[in-house]
């Protein structure tokens, strides 16, 4: 406890750990839909598309999340349109893009002259990386994904568990699966400055799977899923902290160390 | 008025026409099975029926006060639902949605419906029950029953008894029957099942390519266009 009243007598780290509870939060509500429907590679590929807007508004000295947010959007829009269209093979199309975006990203920061740390804390992360405004912009954003999910709750899983049913009996599965594509790529673009682009999903992934190890009905997993997912933010943060290791990389580690625990348990439970 | 008049209706599948200039009409208490092999169009005319897919040509026409939001629909399952984690009762209670509106929880008289669904089908007991690891037939029955949710007129059934056990498939049968003749719900089954549809259903459509059948079960039985149908799948026992 101490060590942590310490870490947040930091600004720098206060900041990284309100933003960061936030979006760990987030991602895993959202994670749990987008596993399920085996959309988990939408957020690996929105991140890599968050990395290559990320280096162009910097390029361009502009201000990063309000370049990336609307890019990374509309790169949700896409690869949702891609996955629908059963003519392209949605896995290809989600690599395509990422691969795309990662090397434009890659080329751009090169050529506006910058050094390799800058690369180095785009792809994995840098706890220095949050502003004051950033971290208001991020509660709020924070709050309309909150909101949203537990308005919609109901018609999330309706729409997650089996479309063709929703849409028959007359739920607008169209939007869902907008607004989920949306509130995905916002929750990306705010997380992965501090958790790198290629690490962000892990944040989606990791809870959600850990979790449909631990429990088999639906709200358990979400509250699960969110649950965790905070409290591996927490020591990973913490650890990193403690140690000086990279923030991102950490808190994926103690993901892996919760997904490891519950194959464990989930094998007991059985016997 | 029929709940759901085809007139002239003309559907596409991947802009190609599966069912040309169809007409038949589904009135109350209806119990009409659409049979047909795989490729005939079963699955795209249920689809021009509840609404997802518009017809080409023609118009697909619901009356008697039938609107979407008061037809129950029971889907194939599909890959996704089979490791979904979630319970009897949340499946269940996921057919309500359409009563729902804007409102983003569900009200009292909806759970009370819930409830009513599953003890009609017996499957009170299993409420908090995960669905992946009922039998096939149970899970069948629990999303017949997130179907009666949903429904206040009109069922419409994909294949309901594909994959199950005689014993299961017979049960089901009978439970769709009642649910036709005792409370008064129509019926739209698409099947592959020819016997069971003679058994169960007042009314068949019969989709075979270039050539189909619509009448009442007694019309195709003793009509030419069932012949090839009924000894083939020995039919010779009726």
């Amino acid at each position: 406890m101490n060590i942590f009243s310490l870490m947040m007598s930091y600004p720098f780290m206060m900041r990284a750990v309100v933003v960061g509870v936030l979006v760990s939060l987030c991602a895993a509500l959202l994670g749990v839909c987008l596993v399920l429907r085996k959309l988990s590679m939408i957020g690996d590929g929105l991140s890599h598309v968050g990395f290559g807007a990320l280096a162009i508004a910097s390029a361009f000295g502009l201000s990063p999340l309000e370049i990336t947010i609307p890019i990374v959007i509309a790169a949700a829009f896409l690869l949702l349109r891609l996955t629908e269209n059963s003519k392209i093979k949605g896995d290809s199309a989600i690599a395509i893009i990422s691969t795309g975006a990662l090397a434009l990203g890659v080329i751009i920061i090169s050529v506006s002259q910058k050094g390799n740390t800058d690369l180095n804390n785009y792809l994995f992360g840098s706890i220095l990386a949050m502003s004051d405004g950033d971290m208001v912009l991020s509660i709020v954003l924070s709050a309309i994904v909150l909101i949203l999910f537990i308005l919609f709750y109901n018609k999330i899983f309706a729409v997650t568990f089996d479309e063709a049913f929703a849409r028959a009996t007359g739920t607008n599965t169209g939007f869902f699966n907008v607004l989920i594509a949306i509130l995905t790529a916002v929750v990306i673009v705010v997380g992965m400055r501090m958790m790198g682009a290629m690490l962000i999903s892990s944040l989606i992934i990791f809870p959600a799977i850990t979790s449909m190890r631990l429990f088999k009905t639906f709200k358990p997993v979400i509250i699960s899923s969110a649950v965790l997912s905070v409290i591996c933010f927490l020591i990973g943060i913490t650890i990193s902290y403690v140690y000086a290791t990279p923030t991102g990389a950490s808190i994926v580690a103690v993901n892996i160390a919760a997904l490891l625990l519950s194959l464990l348990i989930g094998k007991i439970i059985k016997r | 008025m029929a709940l759901v008049t085809c007139d002239n209706v003309t559907l596409s599948y991947d802009s190609k026409p599966v069912i040309s200039n169809l007409s038949f009409s589904v009135f109350s208490g209806d119990y009409l099975c659409i049979l047909g092999e795989n490729g005939a169009g079963k699955s795209t005319l249920m689809k021009g029926i509840l609404g997802l897919l518009k017809p080409v040509s023609g118009k697909i026409i619901y009356g008697d006060g039938l609107v979407r939001n008061e037809i129950g629909y029971l889907p194939q399952q599909s890959e996704i639902q089979r490791d979904f984690p979630a319970s009897v009762k949340e499946v269940i209670t996921s057919g309500c949605l359409n009563k729902c509106g804007i409102l983003p929880f569900f009200k009292k008289s909806q759970k009370e419906a819930v409830r009513k669904n599953m003890e009609l089908l017996g499957i009170s007991e299993l409420a908090g029950k995960c669905y992946q690891d009922l039998s096939g037939g149970q899970q069948q029955r629990v999303l017949l029953a997130r179907a009666l949710c949903a429904a206040e007129k009109l069922i419409v059934l994909d294949e309901p008894v594909a994959g199950l056990d005689p014993v299961v498939t017979n049960e089901l049968y009978d439970f769709i029957k009642i649910l036709n003749k005792k409370y008064n719900l129509s019926v739209i089954m698409v099947s592959h099942d020819v016997n069971g549809a003679i058994k169960n259903a007042t009314h068949i459509l019969h989709l075979d390519h270039d050539d189909m059948f619509y009448g009442t079960v007694k019309e195709y039985i003793t009509g030419d266009f069932s012949k090839k149908f009924l000894t083939l799948d020995g039919g010779d026992n009726l």
